[in-house]
């Protein structure tokens, strides 16, 4: 069986230490397939006013470009320039449940994220997005410090 | 709404100020412009506002009414029938994970919600519990009820028939529906009418949805801080305004929509409170409310003076049939235009019938009203036309009185909410008058700014002076709205149906099923 590794990243720092961990990874393993995740922070449950909904769509498009590029693009681009089967991804949500939903989706067999990268107040409340992921995953999860 | 009546927008203000705002400011010039005002616009203030013959009963309010009854009828009760499939679109059971990202269903109602919770629920509910006693609350939540399948008819029509631009953006509304959907069913006329419900909706945006807003909320003001002039909070909300609108400072906007959600559920919580601290008195209260919707309790009028107070304030608070919530909502991202319909029908419910109703039990429980003991009927003021109060208060301060028997600082927390629902509302307003004018002038920079800064000095002329005549007018055209858009919903209603029936086809056959989440 082939194993695909899911890459959580958040374009700090720990994300790229997550990608640099699974790219040793991977080069460890005889068939692997890497999938680069980004996710662009969003609830449906908060206030807009009726012009930020009427220009929603059009900013959602801008965020997912803007994202692809900075980001995802890269990060895919550096791994299959070192060989690897790389493919990216780019979705709105909430972190930790997007990127178990995804990996679970496209078949991951593992997740692989950078540990928490803010720190502060609401951290301390709610918890950061690895702590929820590494409490809800359907698959294992490697926090990368 | 946020429009009261005529009547409440006088007691209030009176009630809260200790000298009218007119004498503030150069009192010659705005008497002339009432007076002008008032002459030019006067017949049709009149015949909006008309009462059928040898009655008191404004046709407008039937009008609305008799519309909610039909719609229910026609489309099988869909508030009932539907209602827990809204709450679960509401919830998100049915949006595709993959969608996230763009408007749900629950931002579109937030956002529909923060235009109609207002003033009409604290200061329109005082009014027609002050007037037509307990017994209004019950023909209120009678017409809320109904009026939830008016909202279901515009807003599916609303996403239905809105304008997708080739960069994503969307717009939408009765207009829209209106020229469209007549066009589609060959029906001549849907484009003067699309026109004049534009020109309608301006004038109730720059009126109701501005003028009326900046003029109660300066009323809170100086109810608390001691009086000085309208033009000062005229200039700062038109500068807080103009910076949302046309700066484009997004902060104050998001601050505004995260404020006044959690200002409503204050609101209701501490309603709940007193409900709870006074729990041997719910039963009593709608005792109150049954007896009084029949008997009228010796209100003035009797049972029709309830049920017309009743009727008014719903119709004048939830804005259901008027049309402007169909502009809230057609941002959604939904592929089935009917499903913001279902979740549309949710909002008459929390803005009348829990909100108008809590309202109403506070002041009920808090006995602001007076009983006479021997017969137990409410005992009339020296003028006849209303139930007298413990301290003589109506509108505003009769809510804020009955909050404060039981919550002392709360009147406080009132104001400030008070004040936030009118600048809400006039973010809502102008963006709901900002489609209507880009509807008739075109989509455009130089277009919309006109728009806005007419917007933003209608503000300022609407908290300086006292235009009586001016806010009639532009309640009056908010109703126009709603003559227009009902006339139109009787054409297009059958469509909204045939969605309706696809949708309920599709539904029951697991062709549309929830996501897992």
């Amino acid at each position: 069986m082939t194993a695909k590794i899911v890459i959580g990243l958040d374009g700090t720092d720990t994300g790229e230490r997550a990608l640099a961990f699974a790219k040793d990874l991977a080069s460890k393993l005889d068939a692997c397939e890497l999938l680069a995740i980004y996710v662009i922070e969003w609830s449906p449950f908060t206030f807009q006013t009726a012009e930020e909904n009427e220009q929603r769509h059009k900013r959602r498009e801008e965020e997912i470009a803007l994202a692809t590029t900075r980001i995802v693009d890269p990060a895919v681009q550096a791994l299959r320039d070192a060989g690897f089967n790389a493919t990216g991804l780019v979705r709105h949500g909430d972190v930790a449940e997007t990127l178990n939903r995804l990996a679970v989706e496209n078949g991951g067999t593992q997740i692989i994220v950078g540990r928490a990268s803010s720190d502060g107040f609401a951290k301390r409340i709610f918890g950061s997005s690895t702590q929820n992921l590494v409490m809800h995953a359907d698959v294992p999860v490697t926090v990368v410090g | 709404m946020k429009n009261i009546a005529k009547t409440g927008l006088l007691a209030a203000t009176t009630a809260l100020m200790a000298s009218p705002l007119a004498a503030q400011d150069a009192p010659g010039i705005d008497e002339r412009v009432n007076e002008v005002f008032a002459n030019v616009t006067g017949p049709f203030v009149s015949a909006i506002f008309a009462p059928f013959p040898g009655t008191e009963f404004p046709w407008i309010v039937m009008w609305l009414v008799v519309a909610a009854t039909i719609f229910t009828i026609y489309f099988g009760f869909v508030q009932f029938r539907y209602f827990k499939h809204a709450i679960q679109l509401v919830k998100g059971d049915y949006s595709d994970p993959d969608d996230a990202g763009e408007v749900s269903h629950f931002q579109a109602l937030a956002t529909a919600l923060s235009g109609t919770v207002g003033l009409g629920n604290i200061a329109g509910v005082a009014v027609a519990v002050g007037i037509g006693g307990p017994g209004a609350t019950f023909w209120m939540i009678l017409a809320g009820l109904l009026g939830m399948a008016s909202k279901f008819t515009e807003c599916t029509l609303g996403v239905k028939y809105r304008n997708e631009y080739p960069d994503g953006t969307v717009s939408g509304g009765p207009m829209y529906y209106i020229s469209k959907g007549f066009k589609e069913l060959g029906i001549p006329g849907g484009g003067f009418l699309a026109i004049l419900f534009s020109v309608f909706c301006i004038l109730g945006a720059l009126g109701g949805g501005n003028m009326f807003q900046a003029n109660q909320a300066h009323a809170q003001i100086s109810g608390i801080v001691g009086d000085y002039p309208g033009w000062i909070t005229g200039i700062v909300f038109a500068g807080v305004v103009f910076a949302v609108i046309v700066g484009g400072i997004k902060s104050i906007a998001n601050v505004t929509e995260k404020v006044v959600p959690f200002m409503g559920i204050l609101y209701v919580g501490a309603a709940l409170i007193i409900l709870v601290v006074n729990y041997d008195m719910i039963g009593w209260a709608f005792g109150q409310i049954f007896a009084g919707a029949f008997t009228g309790l010796g209100v003035a009028g009797g049972f029709v003076g309830a049920l017309i107070q009743g009727f008014k304030r719903a119709a004048f608070s939830n804005e259901a049939g008027v049309g402007s919530a169909a502009i809230a909502h057609s941002a959604v991202k939904t592929k089935e235009p009917i499903t913001e319909g279902f979740v549309s029908l949710l909002e008459p419910l929390i803005d009348t019938v829990v909100i108008c109703t809590m309202t109403a039990l506070v002041i009920v429980i808090s006995q602001q009203l007076i009983i006479d003991p021997e017969t137990g009927n409410y005992v009339l003021n020296e003028a006849g036309n209303a139930i007298s109060t413990v301290d003589g208060n109506s509108g505003v301060a009769l809510t804020s009185a009955a909050f404060g028997s039981s919550i002392s600082w709360f009147p406080y927390v009132l104001a400030l909410a008070v004040v936030l629902f009118a600048f809400s509302t006039m973010i809502s307003w102008s963006y709901y008058g900002l489609k209507a004018w880009t509807y008739l002038f075109g989509e455009g920079k130089g277009s919309e700014l006109t728009f806005k800064i007419i917007f933003c000095v209608f503000i300022v002329i609407g908290a300086a002076a006292s235009l009586g005549p001016v806010i009639d007018f532009s309640d009056a055209a908010i109703f126009a709205m709603a003559v227009v858009n009902i006339f139109c919903l009787y054409f297009l209603m059958k469509l909204v149906k045939v969605e309706l029936f696809s949708y309920a086809s599709r539904l029951q056959s697991g062709e549309i099923r929830k996501f897992a989440h």
